[in-house]
């Protein structure tokens, strides 16, 4: 996915005043499962969970080396094959060559943020090869030709209304159809395709290092057939999603599936051990598994940051972020969005690139309470302000409006006098004029100061 | 009871009405309320911006001036957060004052609420329908969930639910002229869902600020107070009637 951060005030602007549509359906999207997450967490002692779970994460990633190479050990022992990818442009690499190497023309793929974090689908299509996204919501985007906008549900930022007419074009559907109706045509295609493709492509929510399982959870089947059906299965995993043992998956299984939609457990739980065992058995004759870096290490290595890498891309911090529900994903411009991708995406690519994310927040601190490993993301947004401060990325004119005001409040008699010409300025049109009230104005009317200051009524005494 | 008034800047200047009724409200709790005139911004501005040099000088100066009180008191959930939550971090190795200043910082509902123990506070507000906006930093870093709720109905309001009630307005400091259009959404959902009441009654000026400025900009009467004002009003009109008296 090109990665368009740079502009998410303008694209936010723009999807706020010209697609009124977006903001309605990622509200109540985002909503309806905020509302079933609280109620999935009330039923448990969901504090002691997360604590728990952040602590899990935590241990794994300080200790990856070990549990990495144990990971890998396990894997082998199974019959599945691993390989490192240090970049995305290495990850594409291995599995194009796959491909070529087996004759691959058709892939069907589970929903996976790795692979478009590493743009494997326009490497795969460029080689001819025929791409099946088997999730609806991905499916529906692959129709529209547009990236995920949410970790979990890539398609909530369109209606039903929009599906319906899109279905009605593409697969001939009613325009008037329901959604088992739409679901429907879409399963007819993706059947087809589950039982022509000759590799099956997913990422993985865990891998236990303990027994070298790859753990996926999801509610439509897709990831079982793709995982099960095509002749290679090849999962895209993340270094970072290393759990030490099978008793830790048992309780990120849940964990996840309540932070995510609310739910128990996901409908579906694969646990990949490797390929069928022996001719006849059900399974996929190859499996491989490509561990990806792409910039974790260097988020490891950061002394504060590090700690978004417990992401279990539940996307709890989105559905709970009234930043995001303005706007849904695209507008953040990369794979990773809301509140966990204002954090993640300046480790991954860089501060520079990633600006300006981390001032993407009102630090209302809603994300920190939903997250169920507790990455404290209002710190780590702060974190990223000082560094971008410290490397001058944020823009002169508020540096040194910040300056002034440090300046101003340790004199006391300047800071009274600015405080009067402040509050006679608030009001007029020269205000309008100064740079902050003036972006104030644009969307808001001016506040209207007190007529005389709460140190002048002090002064003459208070009844 | 001896306490030091933290007026803050916003306050200062945009909610004087506000922090004088904290006064009175302190003085009729019992308080005798002290107000040193070199205090200025609490520094959030500049941490928010992730400017740490100068949000710790801003600190220095407010714990300097400070440096006597027994008790700070602040009518403002996010200025107060600042000092309790924000200023420990600021400080320099071996110098203590800014955690202590933090140690006996209040926010004035807390104050009145687990300091003073006080929560009945008359009937004054009976038939008065009010819809409660929590400040972020009240909410979620003081952890102040109930404690708005708690002192209107103990002055007799009747607090309508708001779908939107905890939800951020929006203004996060710099974050509403930076993100301007992001912010007046956040702000509009929370306008859009409002229910029909007498007041809309916040700890946290800043988000008056925003709320009211949106309001008004689309042409909508919203009649928001501040925290103390409402409370202050409430104890007020009970004095005012001398048969309640006792």
């Amino acid at each position: 996915m090109r990665i368009e951060i740079g502009d998410y005030g303008a694209r936010a602007r723009q999807v706020i005043r010209e697609d009124p549509q977006v903001r309605e359906a990622v509200t109540g999207a985002t909503l309806a499962f905020d509302a079933k997450r609280r109620r999935s967490y009330d039923e448990i002692d969901s504090d002691a969970w997360r604590r728990w779970a952040e602590a899990v994460k935590s241990h794994a990633l300080t200790h990856l080396d070990r549990y990495l190479a144990e990971a890998e050990a396990r894997l082998i022992e199974n019959g599945a094959v691993v390989h490192w990818a240090a970049d995305a442009g290495e990850a594409r690499q291995i599995v194009m060559e796959l491909a070529a190497e087996n004759g691959v023309r058709r892939v069907v793929k589970g929903k996976s943020m790795v692979t478009e974090e590493i743009d494997l689908n326009p490497a795969l299509e460029g080689a001819g090869i025929e791409i099946f996204e088997t999730d609806l919501g991905e499916y529906i985007l692959q129709l529209l030709d547009e990236p995920p906008s949410h970790i979990l549900g890539p398609a909530i930022h369109r209606t039903l209304e929009q599906v319906r007419e899109l279905f009605a074009e593409r697969l001939e559907t009613p325009p008037d159809g329901n959604p088992d109706t739409l679901a429907r045509a879409a399963r007819k295609v993706l059947r087809d395709a589950f039982l022509s493709a000759e590799m099956g492509i997913t990422g993985g929510n865990f891998l236990v290092a303990e027994t070298g399982t790859v753990a996926l959870i999801e509610n439509e089947g897709n990831i079982r057939l793709t995982t099960s059906l095509p002749r290679i299965h090849v999962a895209i995993v993340g270094i970072e999603k290393l759990l030490p043992r099978m008793s830790d998956l048992a309780g990120f299984l849940q964990l996840t599936s309540r932070a995510a939609t609310g739910q128990p457990i996901g409908c579906f739980v694969s646990l990949i051990q490797g390929p069928a065992a022996r001719p006849g058995d059900d399974g996929p004759k190859e499996v491989h598994v490509v561990l990806v870096d792409n910039g974790r290490t260097d988020v490891l290595a950061h002394e504060h940051a590090w700690e978004a890498l417990r992401c279990v891309r539940c996307g709890a911090c989105l559905n709970v972020c009234p930043v995001y529900r303005q706007t849904g994903g695209h507008a953040y411009g990369w794979v990773y969005s809301g509140p966990i991708g204002s954090v993640l995406d300046p480790g991954l690519l860089g501060l520079r690139e990633a600006m300006p994310l981390p001032f993407a927040s009102s630090l209302c601190g809603a994300c920190f309470d939903a997250c169920p490993v507790r990455i404290p993301i209002p710190e780590l947004l702060l974190e990223w302000r000082r560094e971008a401060q410290e490397e001058g990325l944020t823009p002169w004119r508020e540096r040194a409006a910040l300056t002034t005001l440090a300046q101003m409040a340790t004199r006391p008699g300047l800071y009274r006098l600015a405080g009067r010409i402040g509050s006679r300025l608030g009001g007029s049109a020269l205000g309008r004029a100064l740079p902050m009230l003036g972006d104030w104005a644009r969307e808001r009317a001016l506040p209207k100061p007190s007529e005389r200051s709460f140190r002048e009524l002090w002064r003459e005494g208070i009844e | 009871m001896k306490v030091t008034l933290f007026v803050t800047c916003l306050a200062d200047h945009y909610f004087a009405q506000a922090a004088a009724d904290s006064v009175r409200l302190l003085r009729r709790l019992g308080c005798e309320v002290h107000f040193p005139e070199a205090q200025s911004c609490c520094g959030q501005p500049a941490w928010n911006a992730g400017r740490n040099r100068e949000a710790r000088r801003m600190a220095e100066h407010t714990a300097r001036v400070l440096a006597d009180a027994e008790a700070v008191v602040v009518p403002s959930g996010s200025c107060a957060a600042m000092l309790k939550k924000s200023y420990p971090k600021l400080a320099v190795a071996g110098d203590g004052s800014l955690a202590e200043l933090a140690a006996h910082t209040w926010e004035l509902g807390e104050f009145i609420v687990h300091r003073l123990g006080v929560t009945e506070l008359g009937n004054g507000l009976a038939g008065r329908r009010v819809a409660i906006h929590q400040g972020c930093h009240a909410l979620r870093e003081l952890r102040l969930e109930t404690e708005p709720e708690l002192l209107l109905r103990g002055a007799g309001a009747e607090i309508v639910p708001w779908e939107a009630q905890d939800e951020c307005c929006g203004f996060g400091g710099l974050f509403a002229v930076k993100m301007g259009a992001v912010s007046a959404a956040m702000a509009d959902r929370k306008l859009d869902t409002l229910p029909a009441v007498d007041w809309v009654v916040s700890g946290d000026g800043g988000c008056i600020l925003q709320l009211d400025g949106r309001a008004r900009m689309r042409r909508a009467r919203i009649p928001f107070v501040h925290l103390a004002t409402a409370l202050w009003e409430g104890v007020s009109s009970l004095a005012a009637s001398p048969e309640r008296e006792n």
